[in-house]
């Protein structure tokens, strides 16, 4: 019964998943010798492996003394850090690029005072390559490494440490020795997020990567070269050392998974020193700088007059005019509500299929019921462009015989491409929260006379309802500032505000770039505070 | 030291011969609560003493200062004459035995035990040696390649004693050592721990809110309450000297009879009847002054002959207790206790109560 009714969820998955999967790596047959030929497609493959890993590294190294530095001590600022560890994730992946171009590019305003500051012919650096890429990783992804240590730590029962104290261990053992090991399935699932989300990073290569190539904005090149053979290639390998990175990670942290006794808990030790309060209190403040100076000057250039900021340090000449223009000026404005729309229909169907999805999982037991778990959770292995693909290479054409339609060059490929990348979001917070219900709820009320749906409607949906609106809060917004899909996939009707983000950038209009980041920033912020309020309710 | 016994403020004596642990006056508060207020008390030499208190006594807080992972506000802590209290943990050469033990879950049994020794950077040779004869010591011989999660909690018990007592500890602190086991395991471990204890020659500190665990393995006994001492003393001194009604009150099933003072004995009138009981102690209460005398079951006798010298009483209710039956008698209206017999008697009826052996009096 369950099985028929996980039927056509399975059948959307094999339609939408499985086989842009299979038909990428059907179609990349024949092209294999031309991608080992080719060196720029090898020196991409090696590129992208080196950036991934590099960016793992930079993202514990600030991530893990981070979480340490907050959860086990207290000095002045500690607060207000805290609060601002998290701004970072509120940048949608485009805007947090363009941001540190205007603040570290060639002409941006912190290049540029450190220029006249220390009186240099030249431009003290360049943000291109392989190492500018790796920093904006490590600035946007370090927020994962310090979430899952703070959480570990928060967990980490304290009587560990005193007893290793307690024996005569030195700060160095105690660390290498006791804590960081037992600490080793947050950062291996911190790790692992900051790999997948580098390896498929498009932005940041795309816009300031120079000539370096990587695997991601290599298949875009193919694609738009028409060596579409070749794409499939790329998209394939992308892929692989995707799930490659995912099955390493994955057994690094269930290797040194161990419960502990007690109930955790953390004793937060005030700093006593004078001078380290102090210096501690100064880098804080000089941290949380940091971290806000993207947000800050994104907000400064919404208001700057487009064209008319060129040598100067900062804009100088502001004005309403660019968020006028969003609502008013019908090009300006199409790109809006496009992304709003697509985003809207892509999260409404996210919220059916994967409440539908999460039902069965978490309440019936039925053959196919790990199928239909792997699938919810695969798109997100999955890299975006390779995801773009994929269903470039399925929706290209009509043909229902080989289950074949054809969407790419129509409105409906975005919303789809949206919908499928957002599955594995959507399912998990729903699964969540009908994990924490009591699963004899459900036949309780059958069981005094509730029909199925009447049980559904009154007792499963109100479990779930914390996780359906976390979920679609979180599914939508990432929805209307998606960048990585859309550039492969967009058509000139239903273009995103994120492609309209580049092609203000590309004619020197910054101030107009800005306005609609500072309105992707101010949509993320209210959204995920939304979501935090409802997860709040879960508790 | 009976003078000093029953003041529960009192500046205790301390020795400062320069030998063992001593305590003196620490104070600790947390915000708006003073957790440990002003509590001195002494471990001598291979002497087992135990902090006994309810929860919220300040019995850890207290064994966390004496470990150094507590800073004391006030007061000092001395070892062998040297004043220690600003000492690091890792520095004091104290071993200790946490309440949930906490072992290293990603460490076998051995490394666990080995931990001490490779910080103190004692070769592998003979670190898994000394290690392993620890191990032996405590009945895990040939365990040392599991990991901890395959253990016993009796067994993960005396992993945690193995790892505290090979470094040569010069005082052993544990912190509610059998408060993890289940009951039965928990009567054996009494006695091993004892033996074990006594045999490693370290004085030892332990915490415990269970007064049957302290009587079974300290040599004495301090009482806290709400942070302060009540009173410091061997077992026997605590059960048939007690200083006060509270301590009277924790210690034992302990009925409590306004009495009066009269050089040894003390006159307790109950219903009327008034009668002279002898007094084992009779804490500082002044002759001629009034008190409480403190009435335990095995103190009492329940009688159903009209001999003289007893009470007339009620039988309430009886309970089955295997060796004998409790019954739950009313002397008057405010008097109900519980009386052990062999005899087998109904509830409601008419029987005497005799007093057969001295009684402590408190103020």
């Amino acid at each position: 019964m369950a099985t028929l009714a996980a039927l056509p969820l399975l059948l959307v998955l094999a339609w939408t998943v499985i086989y842009p999967n299979a038909a990428v790596i059907a179609g990349s047959f024949g092209h294999w010798i031309e991608f080992a030929q080719s060196p720029s497609d090898v020196e991409a493959l090696k590129n992208s492996l080196i950036i991934a890993v590099a960016s793992v590294v930079a993202a514990l190294a600030i991530g893990v003394p981070l979480a340490f530095l907050l959860t086990r001590f207290d000095f002045p600022g500690r607060t207000l850090l805290r609060a601002a560890a998290l701004l970072p994730a509120a940048l949608p992946p485009l805007v947090g690029v363009i941001s540190f171009l205007f603040l570290y590019g060639d002409t941006g305003v912190i290049t540029r005072l450190t220029q006249i500051v220390f009186r240099l012919q030249d431009v003290p650096w360049h943000l291109n390559g392989i190492g500018a890429i790796v920093f904006i990783h490590a600035y946007t992804m370090y927020v994962y490494v310090y979430l899952f240590v703070s959480a570990g730590l928060e967990r980490y029962e304290s009587s560990l440490d005193e007893a290793a104290i307690g024996l005569g261990a030195s700060t160095f053992r105690r660390l290498t020795r006791v804590t960081l090991p037992l600490l080793t399935p947050a950062i291996a699932g911190s790790a692992l997020l900051v790999f997948m989300s580098a390896l498929g990073s498009f932005s940041a290569p795309y816009v300031f990567g120079g000539g370096v190539r990587v695997l991601s904005t290599q298949i875009l090149n193919s694609k738009l070269n028409d060596a579409i053979g070749l794409a499939y290639v790329e998209t394939t390998v992308l892929a692989i050392s995707a799930v490659a990175g995912l099955l390493l990670f994955r057994w690094l942290e269930g290797k040194r998974a161990y419960v502990t006794p007690g109930k955790g808990g953390v004793i937060r030790n005030p700093v006593r020193s004078r001078w380290v309060r102090m210096a501690l209190a100064f880098s804080a403040g000089l941290i949380v700088l940091v971290l806000v100076l993207p947000h800050l000057m994104i907000i400064l250039v919404s208001f700057a007059k487009d064209g008319a900021w060129t040598t100067q340090v900062l804009p100088p000449e502001y004005t309403t005019h660019n968020y006028a223009g969003l609502f008013t000026e019908n090009q300006l404005w199409t790109p809006i509500r496009n992304s709003i729309v697509m985003s809207v229909l892509a999260t409404a169907a996210n919220v059916v299929f994967c409440v539908a999805g999460a039902y069965l999982i978490v309440t019936r037991k039925f053959s196919g019921r790990r199928l239909l778990e792997i699938l919810v959770a695969l798109p997100w292995a999955i890299p975006g462009t390779a995801v773009a693909l994929g269903l470039l290479a399925t929706f290209n054409t009509n043909n229902l015989a080989v289950g074949k339609v054809l969407l790419v060059g129509t409105f409906w490929i975005l919303p789809l491409a949206y919908f499928v990348r957002n599955i594995p979001l959507v399912s998990q917070a729903v699964e969540g929260s009908l994990r924490q219900m009591d699963l004899s709820l459900e036949p309780a009320a059958r069981g005094l006379g509730a029909s199925w749906w009447m049980a559904v409607r009154r007792v499963v949906l109100p479990a779930a309802r914390p996780g359906i609106v976390a979920g679609a809060l979180l599914a939508s917004v990432t929805a209307v500032g998606e960048f990585v899909a859309s550039i492969v996939l967009y058509t000139h009707g239903n273009r995103p505000i994120s492609i309209e983000i580049l092609a203000q950038l590309r004619s020197y209009a910054f101030g107009t770039a800005s306005a609609y980041s500072a309105l992707l920033i101010g949509l993320v912020l209210i959204m995920a505070l939304g979501a935090r309020i409802a997860e709040s309710r879960m508790q | 030291m009976d003078e000093i016994l029953g003041f529960p403020h009192q500046e205790a004596q301390l020795s400062g011969t320069g030998e063992g642990l001593v305590v003196d006056g620490i104070v600790r508060s947390f915000g708006e609560q003073t957790a440990v207020d002003h509590v001195s008390f002494e471990v001598k030499p291979g002497e087992l003493v135990a902090l006994v208190g309810a929860s919220g006594s300040g019995k850890t807080t207290t064994l966390r200062i004496v470990a150094g992972y507590e800073q004391p506000d006030a007061g000092r802590v001395l070892f062998a004459g040297r004043d220690i209290t600003r000492l690091g943990p890792s520095k004091r050469g104290f071993g200790m035995v946490f309440q949930h033990y906490a072992l290293f879950p990603h460490m076998s049994v051995l490394d666990n035990v080995a931990f001490g020794l490779e910080a103190r950077g004692i070769g592998r040779a003979e670190r898994r040696q000394r290690a392993g004869a620890a191990l032996d010591q405590v009945g895990l011989a040939g365990k040392g390649a599991r990991m901890v999660q395959q253990l016993s909690g009796g067994e993960q018990q005396r992993v945690a004693l193995a790892r505290a007592g090979v470094i040569e500890p010069r005082l052993l602190l544990l912190d509610e050592p059998l408060s993890n086991l289940d009951p039965t395991l928990r009567q054996s471990t009494r006695d091993e721990l004892r033996t074990t204890l006594k045999r490693s020659k370290a004085p030892a500190l332990f915490v415990t809110h269970d007064q049957d665990d302290a009587f079974a393995i300290a040599d004495r006994i301090v009482l806290l309450s709400l942070g302060r001492v009540l009173q410091t003393g061997s077992p026997e001194d605590l059960y048939d000297r007690p200083a006060t009604r509270d301590v009277a009150m924790f210690i034992g099933h302990a009925t409590l009879i306004p009495a009066r003072r009269n050089g040894d004995s003390a006159n307790v009138t109950i219903d009327g009847v008034s009668r002279p009981l002898v007094l084992s102690s009779s804490g500082d209460v002044a002759d001629g002054a009034s008190g409480a005398i403190v009435l335990r079951p095995e103190a009492v006798e329940i009688t159903r002959d009209d001999s003289t010298g007893q009470w007339p009483a009620t039988v309430l209710s009886r309970r089955f207790a295997g060796a004998q039956f409790v019954y739950r008698v009313r002397l008057d209206s405010q008097i109900v206790f519980d009386v052990a017999s062999g005899d087998r008697i109904e509830a409601g009826q008419a029987v005497g109560v005799r007093v057969t052996r001295p009684v402590p009096m408190v103020p």
